[in-house]
């Protein structure tokens, strides 16, 4: 039952061939079977969440149906909860129960979905390994030598391991898509503002965006159908309207994909391969090929990092240790070199020299995807340079979550809408990931050619055997 | 350029141990000289974003809602005394 997909899940409950109890109990003993190699998931909620699935039953048998009624899922753990210990994967928060629930969780409880555990990620958000949080690193569950990326790498493997029938993460440059990638699962990181950011631990104001792991495309339409939207909470929330993604998959017109070379420099051979590939196969189904220009994807890197580690020594000023969390003492390394980093390129005398810079830089960065988006409607390329590396392997590179994620944080900085599906394997059998980006709220373009490889290939039907 | 850790740690209120010193500078160097090819791109006569999707001017109708109560304000506080957070003192009588 928990390997079904959510598209599955819904409408067996909806004939009743099991329960919701059934259901959720199916996945918490997937967790409990399997997480002591993947520490995926750092709280297990297993009686409220039966208790919750009862409920749901009882609503059910009443005729009450909602678009994720007593379906199951985890959730990275930067997410509010209320009276449920949320921590960021850090010390600083490791008791830490918030008294209210982030706008997203509210929703999907709203929406009828239970909450069974909340999922590890590097520190604060801080990385894309998993490999820098407090409570231990996640595991890739294709193979349990390797990373599972990150920072929602929680959620990844937790997806790849159907410990849950969907999950929930959130990317400020590559957080959904990469560790996506790397376990195999599809990650959708929408346009900034679609989805509120209100109760997410911040790390950069200006680029988190809340988003789903899933199984297929389809699943990620639904889940997104339900937690995008504006909200009070968040000033920078869109009032936008938020489209039925998941009756909206099917192309109706002939699209035109770019596709930028610079993209696929120093990226591995067989990655490589993997997504020209896939890019023939759009091209088979009868979309068009276009070659364009981007920035060179390294400025953004830099662009990234100066305005990124601003924002955050900014969001990490608040932990004193008085109101909630513990000292600032208990910052790990990677949090302290951020916050440092941020401090200096804030600090009086540099402030023009970099902060005020990289917003210039990102206006450029900005308009070059416009130029791009006035020609073609979508960019297809690699998710990441590799596929999953091997742990440990950040750390010597205190510069690898940026070079992790060189290929995602362009579109990160411009606030677009991506998604990641999976096009390959490697002779080692770990996932290759694509990317699709689109221009901002135009999820449905990303989702309906990311339906039309899913639909046409069988990358996604394959799982990882623990 | 050689990264200041003391001077910075000090700005950003993080205690830094001796033995952090000589790595964090290091590193933090490494990292200043890799985003330095910012210098490449003419910004000259470019705005600045602040706000990648356009909004601007974003307000609320001046309604008053409900907030936490205070208990649940300090449930998570270390230390309280009489309903409001303790903190250190910061000016010491002579």
């Amino acid at each position: 039952m928990n390997t079904l997909t959510l598209t599955e899940a819904i409408e067996n409950l909806k004939n009743k061939s099991f329960s919701s109890v059934e259901l959720t109990n199916a996945c918490i003993s997937r967790i409990q079977n399997t997480d002591s190699k993947l520490n995926a998931v750092i709280t297990l909620i297993k009686e409220q969440a039966i208790e919750n699935a009862e409920k749901s039953d009882v609503k059910r048998s009443k005729g009450i149906d909602l678009p994720l009624l007593g379906i199951p899922y985890v959730l990275k753990d930067n997410f509010s909860t209320q009276n449920i210990r949320t921590t960021a994967s850090s010390n600083v928060l490791a008791n830490f129960i918030p008294p209210y629930n982030a706008t997203v969780v509210q929703k999907l409880e709203d929406a009828g979905a239970i909450l069974i555990g909340k999922t590890n990620l590097d520190a604060w958000a801080h990385g894309s390994s998993t490999e820098t949080s407090d409570f231990g690193p996640t595991k890739n569950p294709w193979n349990v030598g390797y990373l599972p990326g990150g920072s929602s790498g929680g959620s990844a493997a937790s997806i790849a391991a159907n410990q849950a029938i969907f999950a929930i993460g959130s990317e400020t440059a590559g957080s959904i898509r990469q560790p996506a990638s790397w376990c195999g699962v599809v990650g959708l990181k929408p346009t900034y503002g679609r989805v509120s950011r209100f109760g997410v631990v911040a790390m950069a104001s200006s680029l988190d965006s809340p988003g789903p792991l899933t199984k297929t495309v389809k699943d990620a339409a639904l889940v997104l159908k339900v937690i995008a939207g504006h909200d009070p909470k968040d000033a920078t929330s869109s009032p936008l309207l938020v489209p039925d993604y998941a009756n909206n998959l099917q192309n109706k017109k002939k699209m035109t994909i770019g596709v930028s070379e610079d993209y696929f420099n120093s990226v591995d051979s067989q990655v490589a391969n993997a997504v020209y590939k896939a890019i023939e196969e759009f091209e088979k189904k009868g979309m068009l090929i276009k070659k364009i220009k981007l920035f060179d994807p390294k400025y953004a890197i830099s662009d990234y990092t100066i305005i990124q580690r601003a924002e955050v020594s900014s969001n990490l000023a608040r932990y004193d240790g008085i109101r909630y969390g513990n000292g600032r003492d208990m910052f790990g390394e990677e949090a302290k070199r951020r916050i440092m980093l941020g401090t200096f390129t804030l600090s009086s005398g540099y402030y023009d020299a970099y902060y005020n810079k990289a917003v210039k830089v990102r206006t450029e960065i900005i308009n070059d995807f416009n130029k791009a988006f006035s020609e073609v409607d979508a960019i297809v390329a690699p998710t990441a340079p590799t596929a999953a590396l091997p742990l440990g392997a950040t750390k010597e590179n205190s510069m690898f979550g940026e070079l992790a994620d060189v290929l995602v944080e362009p579109s990160s900085i411009a606030g677009l809408s991506g998604i990641n599906v999976t096009c390959g394997f490697t002779s080692l059998g770990l996932p290759i990931g694509m990317q699709i980006i689109g221009p901002q709220f135009k999820e449905e373009v990303v989702l309906q050619l990311a339906h039309l490889f899913e639909q046409n290939t069988l990358f996604h039907k394959q799982q990882a055997k623990l | 350029m050689k990264f200041n850790v003391s001077h910075i740690a000090k700005l950003a209120n993080l205690h830094i141990d001796k033995n952090e010193l000589e790595l964090l500078s290091s590193q933090l160097t490494k990292t200043l000289t890799y985003i330095n090819i910012l210098k490449d791109i003419n910004t000259e006569n470019t705005p600045n974003t602040d706000q990648v999707t356009g909004l601007k001017n974003v307000v609320r109708d001046d309604i008053v809602t409900s907030s936490f109560t205070q208990e649940e304000a300090l449930l998570n506080a270390k230390d309280s005394y009489k309903g409001f957070f303790k903190v250190k003192g910061i000016l010491e009588n002579e």
